[in-house]
């Protein structure tokens, strides 16, 4: 599940999950309900065991997962097992933004797993410069 | 049942601050379909018996904010913003991009209709079916940048107390007018984002007449139910492909006409139309490309063309400024009809009409007027309160820029829009002076001329337009491929008339029929339908009031300034043709149904079941 924020126009950004090394929003699972996929690294949720209860929002770096609008359960990227579906819109389009990579153990996931203020304070000093911080 | 929609629409009287809710039947959702259509519907159902009077930035003008059956679903979606238009005083299906149309179909509404007027600055916040109003004074007064800043910020707050355990909310699309708005200046805006803006007709003063400067809108919801989702999926999939293959669209959007109409179509305001033709190489597209475009290719949510690119001056005087593109209006009319070849200058210009809350065109069109007016000696630089308003001196436009947005000094008699900004100088000076006025009926041309033949208006697109000047309504002969009658579908749609280039004209009734479950042809559309909304616009365009009042014998026409050769480049000499305007506006006046003076039969009236309007139109046809 992706959604793209634009805070600030001109600075859209996909936020969704970065599948950390030590995965704390499954730890912070009162009920169980996530757990990690051994083929792709995803997070998948147990939406019959979710109560909705958030603790995995806070627990997340980046504040990531979100509720279902409708049904009481949590929301997190599941890869597409393995196949991302927004990858391949994105490379149709040729935008190119979005690509898959395979797993690597030196890589510090949890660094990409950010809100989604700080996203866009990055991004507006990158686009707009030094004034950038104004428009947040 | 027709599908497609959400059913319900929001009826907010801000006189009396009551918010309710209102369905339109079957029959009027089929024969209208949405947006502009239905904006004609509405507007002739609520004031049609008293439009004469009905002041447009009065209480009693209504502000649609509508969107259509396709909204969401076509690639592109957009909002129709309408109403009683104080510059044309008909009606103008003015669209912009964004995300609000489809959110606001997401939170269950498929538009809002806003009365009345607000005692004290107010803006609508929605959330799926929580509507309330809430205080604006706060933002009343700012600037497009700081209003944005200001209320996404405050909306993830509202969003976040009442749903703390939702996670994070991304920001509510919304529609705002700036300054210029609040002042009911006729060439404001609505605008969304920065810098995406419903120009023509001028509704940025009508919603700051009610006071109303905002609407914020966060739907959850699905868009509503389609009728046969898989073969929408299917027109969605092919028509991206077909977009994908427009390589120069995506990739410039309409940033590559700032030199192409100049050097190659000779159809480019250049000094207030007084020449058409450049061949200034700073205008060529790769010069804003790769000196100010830090995003090649910005979308608005679903499109596949992504003609948008975000423009930023780096360095040097007018650093910070910020725009989109710009497009080609904003390139032409900011530009070269100012005499301004400079490409930073343009951003700079841009920008600030953007933050604003101007129309870019309309605004740099009256500039254009004025600053012909100072190059004839007719306007002084008493009368523009010191301003040395030379071709390219683009601080002084700048400055005349905020005169306008503010009403200060001539910038009062300037935020009328050219029309009536020459009838008011014209008194002042004794002296006739609509020959420099580039108008039709209220409303200034788009940036693409007539007189060399080689680019896309005809020479009645403008004269004959209900929606006038607007260069994205022109209509032709014939009526199937050259009218208006097609914009007005994309317009009732509503969706972006750029994703309907590619692929067939027929696409789009393929999408109508797969989403709503209603068969639409494109000769149905054409010989029935679009035909009412099109009387229905030109009725009202011709009953006109309280103001100003056309008549169709002089005001179905070119601006005099087409009559005048070409001076320079390579189709110095060319003119529009008198005869052969007036021939072809009468075959144009046979093709729609309307009697040689340009007024609707009542024939076609009867047959088109609008018996209710040919008795309004007794009074015109009185006035012979």
């Amino acid at each position: 599940m992706i959604r793209v924020f634009m805070l600030v126009p001109g600075l859209e950004f996909p936020h969704f999950c970065a599948q950390c090394e030590d995965y704390p929003c499954v730890e912070s699972c009162p009920v169980d309900a996530l757990r990690v996929s051994k083929k792709t690294g995803a997070v998948l949720v147990d939406s019959e065991k979710c109560t909705a209860c958030g603790q995995c929002i806070d627990a997340c770096p980046g504040r990531i997962p979100h509720m279902h609008p409708r049904e009481k359960h949590i929301v997190i990227c599941d890869l597409c097992n393995g196949d991302p579906q927004c990858v391949k819109v994105c490379r149709k389009g040729s935008w190119n933004v979005l690509r898959t990579v395979s797993r690597r153990d030196e890589t510090s996931y949890k660094l990409y797993a950010r809100k989604p203020e700080e996203v866009t304070r990055d991004l507006a000093a990158k686009i707009y410069g030094e004034k950038g911080d104004e428009y947040l | 049942m027709i599908l497609g929609y959400a059913g319900k629409f929001l009826d907010v009287d801000l006189s009396t601050q009551t918010i309710k809710e209102t369905r339109f039947s079957d029959e009027i959702l089929g024969d209208y379909v949405g947006g502009r259509g239905l904006a004609s519907k509405i507007l002739w159902d609520r004031l049609g018996d008293r439009w004469e009077r009905v002041d447009p930035l009065g209480p009693d003008n209504l502000l649609l904010l509508l969107t259509g059956p396709l909204t969401g679903y076509f690639p592109g979606g957009r909002t129709c913003v309408s109403g009683k238009s104080p510059q044309s005083n008909g009606v103008v299906g003015s669209t912009l991009s964004g995300e609000f149309g489809v959110e606001l179909r997401c939170a269950g509404f498929d538009g809002v209709i806003v009365s009345g007027e607000s005692a004290k600055p107010v803006y609508l916040f929605i959330k799926d079916s929580d509507v309330e109003l809430r205080d604006a004074s706060h933002v009343w007064g700012k600037d497009g940048k700081q209003t944005v800043t200001v209320l996404t910020k405050e909306g993830r707050q509202l969003l976040n107390e009442r749903y703390p355990r939702f996670g994070e909310w991304k920001e509510p699309a919304m529609l705002y007018v700036g300054p210029a708005g609040e002042n009911k200046v006729r060439t404001a805006v609505v605008m969304t984002k920065w810098s995406h803006a419903a120009g023509y007709g001028g509704y940025g003063a009508v919603m700051g007449s009610k006071k109303l400067k905002a609407v914020a809108v966060r739907g959850t919801g699905p868009l509503p139910e389609a009728a046969d989702i898989g073969r929408v999926k299917r027109l969605i999939k092919s028509l991206c492909n077909d977009v994908y293959e427009g390589e120069m669209w995506r990739r410039w959007g309409t940033g590559g006409g700032g030199y192409y109409f100049g050097a190659k179509t000779s159809s480019e305001p250049v000094r207030n139309w007084q020449e058409e033709w450049h061949d200034e190489k700073g205008y060529g597209v790769d010069k804003f490309e790769n000196r100010f475009w830090m995003k090649q290719y910005w979308g608005d949510f679903g499109c596949p063309t992504t003609c948008l690119k975000l423009a930023v001056v780096k360095d040097g005087k007018y650093k910070g400024a910020i725009t989109d593109n710009p497009d080609y209006e904003m390139q032409a009319y900011l530009g070269p009809n100012l005499g301004i070849f400079v490409p930073e200058e343009n951003v700079f210009l841009s920008s600030l009409v953007d933050d604003l809350g101007l129309c870019g065109i309309q605004t740099g069109n009256v500039m254009g007027f004025a600053a012909e007016l100072y190059q004839r000696g007719i306007l002084t630089k008493e009368n523009l309160d010191g301003l040395e308003l030379k071709w390219g001196n683009t601080d002084a436009f700048a400055a005349l820029v905020k005169k306008i947005a503010f009403r200060t000094g001539i910038g009062d008699v300037l935020a009328e829009g050219t029309y009536r900004a020459a009838l008011k100088l014209g008194k002042m000076k004794k002296k006739d002076l609509l020959p420099y006025a580039v108008q039709s009926k209220g409303i200034s041309i788009g940036a693409h001329g007539i007189r060399s033949g080689k680019d896309f208006p005809e020479i009645i697109s403008y004269a004959c337009g209900v929606q006038c000047g607007d260069h994205t309504s022109l209509t032709g002969l014939p009526l199937e491929r050259n009218s208006e009658l097609m914009e007005t579908f994309n317009d009732s749609g509503v969706f972006c008339s750029f994703n309907s280039f590619a692929g067939s004209p027929k696409v789009r009734f393929d999408f109508y029929s797969a989403v709503t479950g209603v068969k639409l042809t494109k000769k149905e559309w054409c010989t029935n339908k679009a035909l009412k909304t099109l009387q229905l616009q030109r009725t009202l365009l011709l009953l006109g009031g309280p103001d100003v009042t056309w008549n169709p014998r002089v005001d179905d026409d070119n601006p005099p300034r087409f009559y005048e050769p070409l001076p320079s480049g390579p189709e110095k000499g060319k003119k529009a043709d008198r005869a052969a305007v007036e021939e072809y506006k009468q075959r144009y006046y046979r093709a729609v149904g309307w009697d040689e003076n340009g007024i609707p039969t009542s024939e076609i009236l009867a047959k088109l079941g609008l018996k209710d309007v040919d008795k309004a139109l007794r009074n015109v046809r009185r006035r012979g």
